[in-house]
């Protein structure tokens, strides 16, 4: 398997997505729109764009504690990212993904690593992560 | 049969009681397994070593985000969940007792009735109220608790002594159910301690006796010092209670303040240096000035210049008996040519109604809003417009979540508004 990093799994699951990157941090509430995971902030950067499936890279999740309760709205309908990759794992985001598994909902991974050491792979590349913490580039040997 | 939680970082540093491991086993049902292991998930995600039992819990979990908040309260009730301590609600997004004061689709209405139906059902007090501590949930100094809701987080910890980390969504009602906590951040001497030490001798006394100066003193104390714990210098022995509330909401709305404490009012900080718990040499000091205020007050207004004035709220923290009171006095029977919103808890409502101040404030046209507020349901006429307002929470959250635009002033000042029909602001107070 073509690793690429290995970082902390903070919820160990596996997902298979294309690579984007959040280059601020962000509060899932007010932040993303669960209905279609767009990001919905008119002031983040990447306003518009859609985390539903991606390999999401987040500096850092920030705000309100609601965001957990955003977390599993974006989980029961089905417009997560395929994983998360954080800069710095807090608990709030974190709990709602817990909480929607205790639901029945697909897990979605956490992992906390340094964004910085993904900063070579382009926009876009589909990128599997595992249990272990491991992302790597789909499909490599 | 029970979801096995995968592991997360840090789990092999909690260890866990023999009822706490029973509670997982689902001893107690299924409910309270689900809870304890949401509790425990949790637990390990901040690093705890150990869980805490809490004598109660206050759960915002009531306010409808989407119909997930309903299936996680139903998923616990039909477990055959209650809550094993005291337990009060926060808000949620309908005013059960007047019925219409929320506009909301019929399928968010019932949504939103059932999830506070949920936790009603789970032995929880219908108190609906930000303000807890105003409806006699008074936890004791040294007291654990779990507690949701930040302003009520802060002023629990800072004005009544107990000991709540700051609590949200989900894991409030977890505690709740379970009765434990993950022991961690204030629930521990060395995270109580201040860390920050704010001057504010040199701001005018005649400014510190009035209610205005707190939500704006909140507003720069959370926007300065985050997540620090600050330790007040100057402040007047005879705060109220209802000021200190003020401070506290708003420090937690700019900034993530669960704990601040008041040298000489609040239990912790019998002095300066007993705040800190050393010299307070040892940590930084920030003086409170004029400017630093003015900028504060300036952030709590977006509407520039004398703008009209569409709507008036008050009540972020849900107003108290004494805050009615104020009110009824500087109405003194005009009536109000704006509408004015007055937020509260309904055992508040009612025990103003036991003693006959409702009436006169209604005739005067204040529309009493319970169970919910303005800021986190579509309360406000739906034209649009600049909303003004004597919180520091309400000022904060209210351009984001009713798209009005804000000015801030004294209860004062939102009186002489809604009477004139024009924007009344007295500024002098805030130069020296």
């Amino acid at each position: 398997m073509d690793v690429v990093i290995r970082g902390r799994p903070v919820v160990p699951a596996r997902g298979e997505g294309p690579l984007r990157r959040l280059t601020r941090p962000i509060s899932l509430w007010g932040g993303v729109d669960p209905v279609g995971g767009v990001v919905s902030d008119p002031r983040h950067p990447e306003h518009g764009l859609s985390v539903a499936g991606t390999v999401l890279v987040i500096p850092a999740s920030i705000g309100s504690s609601s965001s957990s309760a955003i977390m599993l709205e974006l989980m029961r309908e089905r417009t997560t990212p395929a994983a998360i990759l954080i800069g710095e794992a807090d608990a709030i985001l974190s709990l709602g993904v817990i909480v929607g598994i205790e639901l029945g909902y697909p897990a979605v991974p956490v992992i906390e690593l340094d964004p910085a050491e993904l900063a070579d792979i382009p926009e876009g590349t589909i990128l599997t992560v595992d249990e272990e913490g491991r992302v790597a580039h789909a499909g490599g040997g | 049969m029970d979801l096995f939680l995968p592991p997360v970082s840090g789990a092999m540093t909690l260890s866990l009681t023999s009822a706490e491991r029973a509670l997982l086993d689902g001893t107690q049902g299924e409910a309270s397994a689900m809870a304890m292991r949401i509790v425990v998930a949790a637990a390990e995600l901040l690093g705890a070593e150990e869980l805490v039992s809490v004598a109660s819990a206050h759960i915002d979990g009531c306010l409808h985000h989407g119909d997930g908040g309903v299936e996680f309260a139903e998923k616990l009730r039909d477990g055959g969940g209650q809550v094993a301590v005291p337990t009060t609600l926060n808000v949620g997004a309908l005013d059960l007792i007047h019925p219409g004061v929320v506009r909301a689709d019929p399928h968010k209405t019932d949504m939103a009735r059932r999830q506070m139906q949920a936790y009603v059902a789970m032995g929880a007090r219908p108190t609906f109220t930000c303000a807890p501590y105003q409806v006699g949930h008074e936890p004791r100094r040294g007291q654990h608790v779990a507690w949701g809701e930040s302003n009520a987080i802060a002023f629990v910890n800072s004005v009544l002594g107990a000991r709540t980390a700051r609590y949200g969504d989900f894991l409030d009602a977890c505690c709740a159910l379970t009765g434990r906590a993950p022991l961690h951040g204030l629930h521990m001497d060395r995270h109580r301690r201040a860390t920050v030490v704010v001057d504010a001798t040199k701001v005018p006394v005649g400014l510190k006796a009035l209610d205005v100066f707190y939500p704006v003193l909140g507003t720069w104390l959370g926007a300065t010092v985050g997540t620090e714990v600050a330790v007040i210098d100057g402040i007047p022995l005879d705060v109220t209670r209802d000021q200190l509330k003020a401070l506290g909401a708003a420090a937690a709305s700019s900034g993530a303040v669960g704990l601040f404490h008041v040298a000489g009012v609040t239990p912790e900080a019998p002095t300066v240096s007993e705040a800190v718990g050393g010299p307070t040499e040892s940590i930084p000091t920030i003086q409170v000035t004029a400017d630093v205020l003015r900028v504060a007050l300036d952030r709590l207004s977006t509407a520039t210049g004398t703008p009209s004035v569409d709507a008036i709220a008050v009540g972020s923290p849900h107003f108290s008996l004494a805050e009615f009171e104020a009110l009824a006095q500087l109405v003194a029977n005009r009536r109000m040519r704006i509408p004015f919103y007055a937020c509260t808890a309904r055992d508040t409502l009612k025990a103003l109604e036991d003693r006959g101040l409702a009436q006169p404030l209604v005739s005067a046209g204040v529309e009493m809003v319970v169970d919910t507020c303005v800021v986190v349901t579509p309360i406000l006429p739906a034209t649009g417009g600049v909303l003004m307002t004597n919180s520091g929470k309400f000022a904060h959250y209210g351009p984001a979540n009713t798209g009005y635009e804000v000015v801030y002033g004294s209860l004062g000042d939102c009186v002489e508004t809604a009477v004139s029909g024009a924007l009344v602001r007295d500024e002098a107070m805030w130069t020296w």
